[in-house]
């Protein structure tokens, strides 16, 4: 392939590719079909494989992901899209008291190969509702996998090993880089849960996820020109966490910083601060940071600039992490 | 014969979907309509209405009106005053009939569409307005006018309306709860548990269906098989369909419905058959999904002209009251426009307000920490 694409193509030709390999994939969600998603991710795809494997299904969340179990159980392989992160709600108690149960209650007989896709996050000047990060409430649940690219590539390498899953996994898709093009290789580089170095560096090391890794990418760029010299990681898998890569890095570079959008506060940047904290105590120059979103919620979009961390927020991090 | 075909030989056994559950058509018999697209009054049976030439140019002066603040918020968003806006364009009768039919005790749960019935109940278009440009998420006081906030994810309001409802009976009051949703909120769980508290416990709200056809790209077949206001006889309370392009029959079958919950006889489901003639928001594509005939075919049904067709026909306006009501419409416009450009970002300290009624510290401490943040760009060097 080793193709050009936005983020939102290389969805799109996953989702295609997905549903070409195995008769049994089925794509699930509100207003997916002529229309092709509010963000075009299923666009022209109903078209192409019809109305009984692209279904648009009513507008009931609770619905659709209940009925995505039966049908998992049935044998298919349901992709489910929720049309905005802030309407997954209505469907938490499927995900979270029904999904992700069945393999353990059933003592591994029931599989559920169910991959839950979801735009997330901020930055686009949406209303209520269309900017939230959950990731944590996912990540919290045992029995669910919680995944999110940050680049074309991996949009489409880790959708299709998401499908490809027989444990249910929460694909979470940073919707303001859906328009962000890079180039899409012919195979997956990566096993879906591992976390990527895409910047070396030495003197600290930001892990990032989703829609932050530009943004850390950018502040390390900043940063290179003041002569420090920053490593970033994008960790991808939320739940498994890669914690061997993010441990080498911290352990070399001897200070890191987690940067998210969702609040800082029970998010995920304290699960991996606390365990960094455990595993590297004796290579740390200074505690573990976290940036990330206030103990608020999310705010109208004319003041989410400030709730988001932003490239100074993140140097300013740093700053303070050297300054141990 | 192929398993195919034997698959789509029992699917078109099937049974088929009811003509007037389809787009483009609703002049099913149990339409209630007492105005004619032509103009004519129509009586009916069980929805009795008399009015004044003066309530049918007020009602009149409401549509235009509306109509118009709904175009200037249309255009505010092109540009790039506001960020997004649903525009009620077509519906505006379905809301104007409803929220007329409302008494000042009464109680209006929306979602994000009544901009008709906030007119109604007498909120400042420009409170309207925050939300959709970005500095609030509602910011009205929804006691001042017994207006609720908007409500954005799908359905969720009609359980605050039967909860404030199942609230008055307790209180013994005389007061009713209108619950506004849509043809497609229809299929949420939340809707129908508001059905089954609301029969189950006799309250006093009126479930008011706007069926625009469309939710989003679906049409009304994704969400139902039969007809939606049939669906209350299965929780046990009446269902009405109305001509929603039609101001006086929502009105006469609003206030009726308010009067029976009011008086101890639960709740009732109205479904104003209508149209969404725009995009189902700024940021729809309508194009993609429905074909300019159906469209062209409800305009013939618009809601400002047969009531204008009436008024004319029977000699009830002059004129001068239309020139009048114009001019009125023109101030709107330009008061809504320049309320909207003046309107002030807010200061970023507006995520800390509010978050909890009683002091927390975490809130405390991030704002001071934001604070000395941003202080840190006023004061510091910049480079
Ligand atoms: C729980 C939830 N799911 C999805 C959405 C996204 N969404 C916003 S409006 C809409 C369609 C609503 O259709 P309908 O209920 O018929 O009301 P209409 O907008 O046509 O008045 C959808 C799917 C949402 N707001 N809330």
């Amino acid at each position: 392939m080793a193709d050009r694409l936005s983020i939102a193509k290389a969805l799109n030709e996953a989702l295609r590719k997905s549903l070409e390999n195995d008769p049994k994939t089925l794509l699930m969600g509100e207003d997916i079909g002529k229309l092709g998603g509010v963000f075009r991710i299923t666009d022209g795809l109903q078209k192409d494989f019809g109305e009984d494997r692209v279904i648009d299904s009513p507008l009931a969340e609770s619905g659709i992901m209940g009925t995505a179990i039966g049908l998992a159980l049935r044998g298919y392989r349901p992709v489910v899209e929720i049309q905005f992160d802030g309407f997954v709600y209505p469907a938490f108690d499927q995900i979270v008291s029904q999904l992700a149960k069945m393999h353990a209650r059933s003592l591994g007989h029931v599989k559920l190969p169910i991959t839950v896709r979801m735009p997330y996050g901020g930055g686009i000047g949406a209303v209520e509702h269309h900017s939230e990060s959950h990731e944590a409430y996912f990540a919290h649940t045992a029995g669910l996998k919680v995944v999110t690219p940050s680049n074309a590539h991996d949009a489409h390498w880790m959708l299709r090993q998401a499908i490809a899953s027989d444990d249910p996994v929460i694909f979470l898709e940073p919707k303001r880089r859906y328009w962000d093009k890079g180039d899409v290789g012919d195979s997956s580089d990566l096993p879906l849960h591992s976390a990527r170095i895409v910047r070396p560096g030495t003197d600290a090391t930001l892990i990032a996820y989703g829609p932050m890794v530009k943004v850390c990418q950018e502040a390390a760029a900043a940063a290179q020109e003041d002569g420090r010299n920053l490593e970033v990681v994008d960790l991808r898998s939320l739940t498994p966490v890669d914690f061997a890569t993010l441990e080498e890095s911290v352990k070399r570079t001897g200070r890191g910083i987690v940067v998210h959008e969702a609040p800082v506060f029970l998010g995920m940047g304290a699960e991996l601060a606390a365990r960094l904290t455990e595993r590297c105590f004796y290579h740390l120059e200074a505690p573990v940071l976290r940036v990330g979103g206030y103990y608020a919620p999310y705010p109208p979009s004319r003041v989410e600039e400030s709730f988001l961390p932003d490239l100074d927020r993140v140097l300013d991090a740093v700053d303070r992490a050297l300054a141990y | 014969m192929t398993v195919k075909s034997t698959a789509r030989a029992r699917k078109k056994a099937a049974p088929g979907v009811p003509g007037n559950l389809r787009a483009g058509t609703g002049a099913a018999p149990e339409l209630v309509q007492l105005l004619t697209p032509e103009g004519d009054r129509v009586e009916h049976p069980d929805f009795p209405l008399t009015t004044t030439p003066e309530e049918l140019r007020a009602l009149y002066r409401d549509l235009v009106l509306v109509r118009r603040f709904d175009a200037e918020a249309t255009s505010l968003q092109r540009q790039g005053e506001l960020g997004l806006w649903a525009s009620l364009l077509g519906q505006e009768a379905a809301q104007v009939g409803s929220g007329r039919a409302m008494r000042p005790g009464d109680y209006a749960f929306p979602t994000y569409r009544e901009h008709g019935v906030a007119w109604c109940r007498d909120v400042d278009p420009l409170n309207l307005l925050g939300m959709f440009r970005g500095v609030n998420h509602g910011g009205w006081d929804p006691n001042e006018k017994n207006f609720h906030l908007y409500t954005i994810v799908i359905g969720a309001q009609t359980l605050h309306a039967t909860g404030y409802a199942m609230g008055i009976t307790k209180d013994g009051a005389d007061d009713a709860v209108i619950a506004y949703f849509g043809d497609g909120a229809s299929s949420q769980g939340d809707v129908n548990e508001a059905f089954t508290f609301a029969s189950v416990y006799n309250s006093p709200v009126v479930f008011f269906c706007q069926n625009n056809q469309w939710a989003i790209s679906e049409p009304t077949t994704n969400q139902t098989r039969i007809p939606l206001y049939r669906r209350a006889s299965g929780f046990g309370f009446p269902g009405v369909r109305v001509d929603g392009n039609d101001v006086l029959a929502c009105l006469a079958v609003t206030r009726w419905a308010l009067d029976h919950a009011r008086t101890g006889n639960g709740p009732v489901l109205i479904e104003a058959f209508t149209y969404r003639m725009g995009a189902h928001t700024t940021s729809d594509d309508p194009t993609r999904y429905r074909g300019s005939e159906e469209t062209e075919a409800w305009k013939a049904k618009d809601p400002i002209t047969r009531l204008k067709a009436h008024l004319e026909k029977e000699g009830l306006a002059d004129d001068a009251f239309f020139a009048g009501v114009e001019a009125e419409s023109d101030e709107l416009g330009l008061r809504v426009r320049e309320g909207v450009r003046s309107m002030p970002d807010p200061d970023p300290t507006l995520i800390f307000d509010h978050v909890y009624a009683e002091p927390h510290a975490l809130v405390d401490e991030e704002r001071a920490e934001y604070v000395a943040y941003a202080a840190s760009f006023e004061g510091g060097e910049q480079n």
